[in-house]
């Protein structure tokens, strides 16, 4: 289906609202485009996190699709399960109907305490599309510091301190790693180019087999920025080339936008109350090392999409 | 009609598996559940199954894969031991929480530290809260009837609980017995179709499983899980009976053996009741009052059977292959102690732990056991509550 605004507001929203997400979170927009790319039933699990748990106090559900909450670490094996279900119950004439299959998780529930269940379902080949909604830390608990947080950053845990001004290590490139499983669908996005988001995720449910997609999701508060600049979050991310995006088609490289003029990290950070810290002269060094592996990933990225 | 055959326990159970013909079956390698698995694969390979079958990363996985198929609509059965047992833990919890029919296999063998890969039951007994039907087996023919009985159990719209089977590890596991398969078509019959109310892959009537749920909710929906549980004597003793219909073979929540007028008795599980049974035969022979009372239901405990089975018992002992560390004795005495107490039947109880980590339990230790309860009776006193049977001191 072509994606054409026009259409897209017909479609009825698979993800109902008086859901208890904050004002201004990304993810909830992140979910609500995925499911709108979908043009197939799809059943989604969702990792323990701000969207299961905003999405489904019990009696109510947001979820006008079949959903499913396990644990925390686990929503890539449980959809596995569930797709090994479908196909087993295919197999046997018991159903009929093509039904796709999407796993959500956050950054820790996919970067950190779910890695092992993620790369697990890859590597069996599941056919799964897996969206992680990448908010830089623990939300949900609190805004702690997780392998997606960048540089630097101040969180709960790797607080802005007298002595250590806020996250030492750099993130983990997740989007990397899932690619390194060589399976035939990985992409990054963001929900400010969602035209870009939809297409990859049209793509990513067209393919039989497993697919992996990096969502930058901007959280208001956990990142301290005003709740109606999520989605200007996103674009500056992407327009810093901090959060580049791109796809890997079957081992093929290929960026999908690339912003007309690289802008300085600062004009991301700079409007994020977790950097602030980084603004005084003694932090100055930090934004340096954050720009410089900035533009390292860059280039290694354009590296990788020349082929 | 079945057939006699011999089998090890794993074999045994990969064959109840391989004829209940499972929707999914997740799973990750431990010993000593390892050849059940292989006995299953090589089904798999020979297309004697069409079964999907999930080789996960780690056990944790393979409990979270089958909730995710429970709730999808199918049948799912798995197997573990030990470490895997707790590794899934967290998940134990969530597929009974959940209501899922899952069946599990689980081979007994020691926890670590120190890494041990031996019987005990340090890994059921530790799961004994998780919400399980726990079913446990003395011998290869009954992990297959078990198997066979725990899906149809587990499934029951009344009960919709997680049904664990044990079989003692290597002691079971890898241990060949003369025991008898029932023909394939009759295990069909006997399991049926499973049809779920509720599943993720009726997109036309979507449902959401495993939501948040605060206390406004939370307390009502265990007490739903203790009601199940509940419901579960009822159909254990239903699908039991049904079962001698098919097999010959009755089960009920224990079996006594040779307690008519017996003044002593041992309480034991899995397969340390044959050994038993085998010094009980030898006692009566001299014409000794002992008995004993091995317990196939650990979960939900049989209060009301055990209790009609101690009515004329003097003296009894407790038998635990785990421990309760810091406790007043193993999980299994501690059990049988609160039933006991406040009921109108007075018999002196007494804790023999043993076994731990596979040390072997001998006809002489379970003889001397006999001899001690004796002497609780001569001299009208209990010296040692909590004993330890075949441990250097």
């Amino acid at each position: 289906m072509a994606l054409r605004l026009k259409e897209l507001a017909q479609k009825k929203d698979l993800l109902s609202g008086g859901h208890r997400a904050c004002a201004g979170c990304a993810g909830t927009t992140v979910i609500r485009q995925v499911l709108l790319a979908a043009d197939v039933p799809v059943v989604a699990g969702c990792a323990t996190g701000c969207m299961e748990v905003v999405t489904t106090i019990y009696p109510y559900t947001a979820w006008r699709i079949p959903f499913i909450h396990n644990a925390f670490e686990n929503v890539a094996s449980t959809i596995s399960g569930v797709e090994a279900a479908y196909r087993a119950l295919r197999k046997q004439g018991k159903i009929d109907r093509e039904i796709k299959f999407i796993a959500f998780g956050g950054d820790g529930g996919t970067y950190d305490i779910g890695i092992q269940a993620l790369s697990g379902a890859m590597e069996r080949g599941h056919n799964m599309l897996y969206i992680c909604y990448d908010n830089e830390a623990y939300m949900n608990t609190g805004i702690q510091r997780s392998g997606a947080t960048p540089h630097g950053a101040a969180t709960s845990t790797s607080p802005a301190g007298k002595k250590i001004p806020g996250k030492r290590e750099f993130r983990k490139d997740l989007t990397s790693i899932l690619a390194a499983h060589d399976i035939p669908y990985v992409a990054q996005a963001v929900p400010s180019h969602w035209r870009d988001l939809m297409g990859k995720v049209q793509k990513a449910l067209s393919i039989d087999g497993p697919s992996f997609i990096n969502i930058l999701a901007p959280c208001p508060r956990g990142w301290r920025f005003k709740e109606n600049e999520s989605i200007e979050m996103a674009r500056l991310a992407v327009e810093t080339c901090f959060w580049p995006l791109f796809e890997v088609e079957r081992r093929t490289w290929r960026l999908t936008y690339k912003p007309k003029e690289k802008r300085p990290i600062t004009d991301w950070i700079g409007r994020q109350g977790r950097f602030r810290h980084l603004m005084k002269e003694e932090n100055k060094h930090i934004i340096e090392e954050l720009q410089a592996n900035v533009d390292y990933k860059w280039e290694q990225l354009l590296k990788r999409c020349e082929g | 009609m079945g057939k006699i055959v011999a089998l090890t326990g794993n074999d045994a159970a990969g064959t109840a598996m391989v004829q209940i013909k499972p929707d999914v079956v997740a799973a990750f390698p431990i010993t000593p559940q390892t050849e059940l698995m292989h006995k299953f694969a090589d089904a798999v390979a020979d297309g004697e199954v069409d079964t999907e079958f999930v080789l996960v990363e780690s056990e944790h996985s393979a409990m979270s894969a089958a909730v995710g198929a429970a709730a999808a609509g199918a049948r799912v059965m798995t197997a573990t031991s030990a470490n895997g047992f707790a590794l899934m833990w967290e998940i134990v919890y969530i597929a009974a929480s959940n209501r899922l029919p899952i069946v599990m296999t689980l081979v007994n063998r020691a926890l670590s530290a120190p890494i041990n890969i031996h019987c005990d039951h340090s890994d059921s007994m530790g799961g004994r809260d998780a919400g399980w039907i726990q079913i446990h087996s003395e011998n290869s023919q009954e992990v297959y009837d078990n198997l066979i009985q725990g899906v149809k159990i587990a499934e029951n719209k009344d009960v919709l609980l997680p049904v664990m089977v044990t079989s003692d590890g290597f002691i079971l596991s890898h241990t060949l017995e003369r025991m008898e398969i029932l023909d394939e078509e009759d295990v069909h019959r006997f399991v049926g179709e499973y049809k779920p109310a509720h599943t993720l892959l009726d997109v036309d009537h979507p449902v959401t499983f495993g939501p948040l749920d605060l206390p406004d909710y939370y307390f009502e929906h265990k007490r739903q899980q203790v009601l199940a549980m509940e419901e579960a004597r009822r159909v254990i003793l239903e699908v039991g009976k049904e079962f001698e219909k098919l097999s010959g073979r009755g089960y009920g929540f224990l079996e006594e053996y040779q307690m008519e007028g017996a003044e002593r008795a041992i309480v034991a599980l899995g397969s340390t009741a044959g050994t038993v049974k085998q010094v009980v035969d030898a006692l009566r022979e001299r014409g000794e009052r002992v008995g004993l009372i091995k317990l196939r239901v650990f979960r939900p405990f049989p209060k009301e059977e055990l209790l009609e089975a101690l009515r004329e018992v003097k003296v009894v002992a407790i038998f635990d292959r785990s421990h309760s560390f810091g406790s007043f004795g193993g999980p299994l005495f501690t059990e049988v102690r609160s039933v006991l107490y406040g009921s109108d039947i007075s018999v002196e109880v007494l804790n023999y732990i043993y076994g731990l980590g596979g040390r072997n339990i001998s006809l002489e230790e379970i003889e001397g056991v006999f001899s001690d309860l004796q002497g609780v009776i001569e001299r009208g006193g209990v010296k040692e509550r909590i004993n330890y049977l075949g441990v250097r001191e």
